[in-house]
């Protein structure tokens, strides 16, 4: 605890950037993104018309009959689709700086908890032998959101203990749960006798938004902002918690509340996440880091950028999955590591980030 | 188990400082508590009061329950049986939130996993006071400073919590509790890892910082002189209280610690100290298991 002689000078002074201006640029940055979104694609549109079927849409114009084909595609293809990234990139980013206090370990993310693995069981059990045929193109969605929040109980009721929910037991409880998905999901593929099953179940375990339409988005926008709420009212909160569970409750912070508190909000937001567009690794981990180095550790600043960045970041790794090798498409978790990885050594060389206590 | 010899009676209480602590005036009244982990008792229902302002020690070997006893007090831990009550009010009677703006705690657990600034740590010790969403209130930032300098840690408010020595983070962490604006101020080893500079600068934080003081401490000469009242735990019950001249007796070391000590007076303060001679009954290492 106390390495370090008394008398050593402290290191020097955090620099950091202000959150609000930080926060404001994100989101202008992000409203320019949106458009780009949609105006980047495998079919060209061409940026003025792309502005003019939006605004077509937004008042409600006239078009001529030759534009029908232009206007689905924004409307009904690109723009939905966009929106989507960006609301489940805010969302992977808030719950991964959620589980980052939850469990206080800052290499956690989303899917440490076995959320993600118990979805992609759900997923995979439509995609690969049709089940729920019923639901339609609902079918994967709702069975994929099903078996995370059966995930999410079974991770609970296993990590539970007479004191309540500890980090490490959650984090183990956890990636053991995971491992034990993964496998079912592993011997689906197996058993499925598809020669395309094996694709299609690495599309979904890497992530697309391909399959977006807006019947998924308010769902998934109402469940992530309503996630975003209750963290921004939390966000004193997690610091406390983020220093220890006495120092919390002597804060006058319940430990164990709060922790099942973002346990629900967690799951429920990265099962829904999850449901609409596969398991996108690597936004829940990086990005709450990279806001951490820029605006610090307190949590309001975090919460406040992190999901900004989150949907910035996703926006684009969107559309580099489509326009990259169209009219193929890549699995978004490909570009979240390709893009995420350099950036994220980079920053950490530059700021001299403390990792536990070691500079 | 207790030897009742050992067992000094209620008493009038003066202290290094002079502050006195009849009953008419108590603040602090620890009733009878018992606290339980696991189904296993580790404090018998032990009874301790403290009038306003007062500094009080509590020592005993490792694993008599000193660390429980506070982690009761500060809200960790419920009572098995007995309350805690402060001013009247029994702490688990009220909301987290409420306790928590009466009673300041310095823990012994330091987290290391995320860089809050130090002005971030320390304004943490508002939470308890904030309403509504949380938002920092006005006049927060003020205090906040003013207890920083307090601890004569100005300068070090925008510097990484975790860049800091021992004793500038112990500091600090008192800076938070001084924000907390408490009637009472839990200390669990507050010492610990610190140079005999920064150990006496703890202490001397404590006596000036207002609130009564509950401390427990393992250094018995820091506590005889710093405290105005010891109580002796051992096994989870309280074998001996009063002032430190009273209660540091050659017997009662022996019995409860099994050692051999000389108390001699301070020649400057007059408090008591203790010389050390040597290792009274190996045996009694035996009994104690490290808390």
């Amino acid at each position: 605890m106390n390495r370090a002689p008394a008398n050593r000078a402290a290191g020097p002074p955090v620099s950091r950037i202000p959150a609000l201006p930080l926060a404001a640029g994100l989101a202008a940055a992000l409203l320019l993104s949106l458009v780009c979104g949609v105006a980047f694609g495998s079919s060209e549109l061409g940026l003025p018309r792309v502005l003019r079927l939006l605004g077509a849409g937004l008042t409600g114009g006239r078009l001529e009959a030759g534009e029908a084909a232009g206007y689905a595609i924004v409307w009904e293809i690109r723009l939905p689709r966009t929106v989507l990234a960006a609301v489940v990139g805010a969302g992977l980013a808030a719950t991964g700086v959620a589980v980052q206090a939850l469990v206080r370990n800052a290499l956690a993310d989303p899917f440490v908890l076995g959320i993600s693995s118990g979805a992609a069981v759900g997923a995979n059990a439509v995609l690969l032998f049709g089940a729920f045929a019923s639901l339609g193109v609902w079918a994967v969605s709702v069975s994929a959101f099903g078996s995370a929040l059966v995930a999410m109980a079974l991770v609970y009721l296993a990590a539970r203990t007479a004191y309540g929910l500890t980090p490490l037991r959650l984090v183990l409880t956890g990636t053991a749960l995971s491992y034990g998905f993964s496998a079912g999901t592993t011997l689906m593929v197996f058993a499925a006798d598809r020669g395309e099953a094996a694709r299609d179940a690495m599309m979904w375990l890497l992530g697309s938004l391909g399959g977006a339409t807006w019947g998924s988005v308010p769902i998934a926008a109402a469940t992530v902002l309503a996630g975003l709420a209750y963290l921004a009212c939390a966000a004193g909160r997690l610091d406390a918690l983020a220093m220890g569970d006495e120092t919390s409750a002597s804060l006058g912070v319940d430990p164990d509340r709060l922790r099942r508190e973002l346990f629900v909000v967690t799951a429920a937001v990265t099962g829904t996440v999850v449901a609409v567009s596969g398991a996108i690794g690597f936004v829940g981990l990086l990005v709450p880091h990279l806001v951490r180095m820029l605006v610090g550790a307190g949590h309001r600043r975090v919460l406040l950028v992190a999901p900004l960045a989150g949907a910035l970041l996703l926006v684009w790794v969107d559309i580099a999955s489509r326009t990259l090798l169209a009219p193929a498409e890549l699995p978004v978790g490909v570009f979240t590591a390709v893009l995420g990885v350099p950036v994220f050594l980079l920053m950490m060389r530059r700021r001299g980030h403390a990792f536990g206590g070691n500079r | 188990m207790t030897d009742p010899a050992l067992v000094t009676g209620p008493t009038l209480v003066t202290g290094p400082t002079g502050r006195t602590g009849p009953a008419g005036a108590q603040d602090l009244d620890v009733d009878a508590v018992s606290v339980e982990l696991a189904g296993t008792r580790l404090v018998h229902e032990v009874s301790l009061a403290a009038a306003a302002g007062q500094v009080i020690g509590l020592v005993g070997p490792n694993g008599s329950g000193k660390s429980t006893l506070l982690r009761c007090v500060y809200r960790v831990l419920k009572p098995a049986g007995g309350a805690v009550r402060l001013d009247g009010a029994d702490l688990h009677a009220l909301t987290a939130r409420e306790s928590a703006r009466r009673v300041a705690a310095l823990t012994q657990e330091h987290s290391a996993e995320f860089d809050f600034t130090v002005a971030e740590v320390v304004a943490m010790g508002r939470l308890p006071h904030r309403r509504g969403f949380g938002a920092p209130a006005e006049g927060d930032r003020e205090r906040c400073a003013e207890a920083l300098r307090k601890v004569r840690a100005g300068h070090l408010a925008e510097r990484g919590f975790l860049s800091l020595s021992g004793g500038e983070k112990q500091r600090v962490l008192f800076a938070r509790a001084l924000v907390q604006e408490p009637r009472l101020l839990v200390l669990d080893e507050p010492t610990n890892h610190l140079d005999i500079a920064h150990q006496l600068e703890v202490l001397a934080l404590a006596r000036e910082a207002g609130p009564t003081v509950l401390t427990a401490l393992h250094d018995l000469n820091l506590a005889a002189g710093h405290c105005d009242l010891l109580y002796v735990l051992r096994e989870g019950r309280i074998v001996a209280s009063g002032p430190p001249g009273e209660v540091l007796r050659p017997a009662l070391l022996a019995e409860v610690f099994g050692v051999r000590a000389t108390p001699v007076r301070h020649p400057g303060t007059g408090a008591v100290q203790l010389l050390f001679d040597r290792l009274d009954r190996p045996d009694r290492l035996d009994r104690s298991a490290d808390a």
